[in-house]
């Protein structure tokens, strides 16, 4: 029994020491030199990586992919709209999903490393302005109302709903909001307060949307902003609030998403394909096709709002020709701006 | 024998004084027994309505398809496969390398070198410094050593490798405690037999140490199965619809779907991540009872 356990050490240690840099050496790459695809695991594989928000929505298609090309493999990460672009630019991965547009940062590098890129909006998010259920003090709340809130001035300042609004009642006012490494927080900063990544720094953060529904639901006096489709997952639990950008006080809604009413906190989330790639492992155009043909209803069961026919064919177009970088050239989040116009500007 | 009699005991032999301070001593004792339950109890209370709280949730979702599954946008239809099969073989895989590694280098340290050099006092320094380094500290050079220096990609075997590292400080450390139990006459006696110092070493201290080194190593591979940091830091992903293939393949693992299902919004997935959990105890505590049971079954009286 002793001699058999040690005998058992000796060949596991022989075998990995054996093993161990085999598999290394013929996958091993120089590493200064960047690569143009994403390492191929195989050809049948399409790596994507990015955005948590955009990934349920990917995922759903990469399940319902599995019944038109079994063999295709198609995994899916969540390192975050930023982090996904790290490893786009470097080129690691086929397809980075992304809840803002591209940055400048993000863009350059992309060019340094040769990555060219084809964008391509698959959906809408709308963001939802919580509080408590018990608050019956608010019903809406204007951009500028949400701005004196949130902009960085407000810090230590603005603690009480009171300042809000006149007619507030004079209660502690406790915010709730996206984890700043998130696309969301970026967008929302940009549209609010007018700055990307401008905010008071004194509000409860969390990457997990979950967590702010949980804090606003449990707490009388919170504000919070997340995605719409928590808010509907949990809309017994919280109190929407309208938001009004100067036409009105607007619900978000599928038909104020998507016609552009809810202002200005609705956003295209987008999809980026490494143009290599599409090269060289044909099958991700195909499966790009298909995302296209079939997110709009996917789109609904995942909870994001679906775009218009117009702007899924304008965007199959962009694929089929190859149309490579950003339609916001770099700028990140721009708020306001129609997506087809975009995509039409360039025909 | 109850402490009446044992005060009169106590009144006969010493006087009355000694009798008073008796009773105050004994006091104390019972005063400290239950402040010693009361600390157990607050442990296992928090413990045990953690456990009915998922396995409330989870309960209902703890069926077939949780196994035989791949992950889905239906809870319904959702299962962990992929994550299963990821969390088995990065076990086997770290427990492959990291147990070799780390019980040469205690018997290395243990056996070889004497404690009181001065590289051995720096290496057993580090070790120390190592095993209370953060998880996502590994995640990063995994990141930069296996996924990209040595090109091993986002793979199974990366993540082993740097689940491996993050073991290797707790192997080391368990090894080194269960060589050092090993009574010195043992090694003297063989040494007087003739035996040179590895035949010391493979007859005689490894046996006997055993059951402590593979209790230290299976408690360390109990750590590795919860990390979700360092896995997602080298790119583990969260979406996987397909058996692994190879070492080199991509994966995911249990901590990290279960991460994945409590982040979405349909509440249905955070009962299903309840499951997982569950799913992941068991796991976690076969593990436990496994190496106690080997402590049992190995350990040697002297």
């Amino acid at each position: 029994m002793q001699r058999l356990v040690i005998g058992l050490v000796l060949i596991l240690a022989l075998v990995v020491t054996a093993c161990a840099p085999v598999p290394a050496a013929p996958s091993a790459p120089a590493p200064a030199e960047p690569a143009q695809a994403a390492p191929a695991v195989d050809r049948t594989t399409i790596l994507i990586d990015g955005s948590s928000t955009v990934a349920p929505l990917t995922s759903a298609v990469a399940e319902e992919f599995r019944n038109v090309s079994p063999d295709t493999r198609v995994p899916v990460g969540i390192s975050g709209t930023g982090g996904g672009f790290k490893k786009f630019c470097n080129g690691e991965t086929d397809i980075s999903n992304a809840s803002r547009p591209i940055k400048e940062s993000e863009f350059t590098q992309c060019a340094e490393n040769g990555i060219e890129y084809i964008e391509l909006p698959v959906a809408y998010d709308g963001m939802a302005v919580i509080v408590n259920p018990t608050n019956d003090w608010v019903e809406c709340l204007t951009v500028e109302e949400l701005k004196r809130v949130w902009e960085p001035e407000a810090e230590g300042v603005i603690m009480s709903w009171s300042q809000v609004r006149e007619g507030f009642p004079d209660r502690p006012l406790d915010l709730y909001g996206a984890g700043v490494d998130s696309g969301t927080y970026d967008y929302f900063t940009q549209a609010i307060v007018g700055k990307e990544g401008a905010s008071r720094g004194d509000f409860l953060p969390s990457e997990d949307d979950n967590i702010l529904v949980q804090g606003v639901a449990g707490d009388e006096n919170a504000l919070g902003f997340f995605g719409l489709a928590y808010y509907e997952e949990n809309a017994d639990k919280l109190k929407l609030v309208a938001v009004d950008a100067g036409n009105g006080c607007v619900y978000p809604t599928e038909e104020t998403v998507n016609n552009g009413t809810y202002q200005p906190l609705s956003r295209p989330i987008f999809i980026y394909v490494n143009a290599a790639s599409l090269e060289a492992k044909p099958i991700i155009e195909t499966f790009i096709e298909f995302y296209l043909e079939n997110v709009d209803d996917l789109a609904r069961e995942v909870g994001y709002v679906p775009l218009t026919q117009e702007i899924y064919d304008l965007a199959l177009a962009r694929l089929q020709s190859r149309v490579t970088g950003s339609i916001y050239a770099g700028g990140g989040s721009q708020v306001g701006v129609s997506l087809s116009d975009l995509l039409s500007a360039e025909k | 024998m109850s402490s009446t009699t044992q005060t009169i005991v106590a009144a006969r032999t010493f006087g009355s004084e000694q009798v008073s301070n008796l009773r105050r001593r004994h006091a104390y004792g019972r005063v400290f027994e239950a402040l010693g339950l009361a600390a157990i109890m607050i442990g296992l209370l928090f413990l045990v309505v953690l456990l009915f709280d998922v396995i409330v949730d989870g309960l209902p979702w703890l069926r077939p398809q949780l196994f035989t599954e791949f992950p889905s946008r239906f809870a319904e239809r959702s299962g962990m496969r992929s994550a299963l099969q990821g969390t088995f073989w990065m076990m086997l895989i770290t427990a492959a390398i990291a147990f070799p590694l780390g019980v040469s280098a205690a018997i290395y340290l243990e056996e070889y070198i004497s404690r009181d050099h001065w590289y051995a006092r720096i290496i057993e320094i580090n070790i120390s410094n190592l095993a209370g380094v953060p998880s996502i500290i590994y995640g990063l050079l995994g990141l930069g050593l296996f996924v990209r220096y040595m090109g091993l990609g986002r793979s199974l075997l990366a993540g082993a490798l740097t689940m491996a590292l993050l073991v290797l400080p707790i192997i080391i450390v368990a090894a080194r405690e269960a060589l050092r139990a090993v009574p010195s006459s043992q090694r003297q006696a063989a040494y007087a037999l003739g035996a040179t110092r590895w035949q010391v070493t493979r007859d005689h201290v490894l046996p006997s140490a055993m059951s402590g080194i593979l209790t230290g190593v299976i408690l360390a591979l109990s750590r590795a199965i919860g990390e979700t940091a360092p896995l997602i830091t080298i790119g583990a992903l969260t979406y996987i619809a397909f058996d692994l293939r190879s070492p080199l393949d991509i994966f995911t693992v249990m901590p990290i779907q279960i991460f994945n299902w409590i982040s979405l919004p349909q509440r249905e997935f955070s009962a299903l991540a309840a499951a997982g959990i569950v799913v992941l105890m068991v796991v976690l505590l076969t593990m436990n009872s496994l190496a106690i049971i080997m402590r049992q079954r190995m350990r040697k009286q002297w």
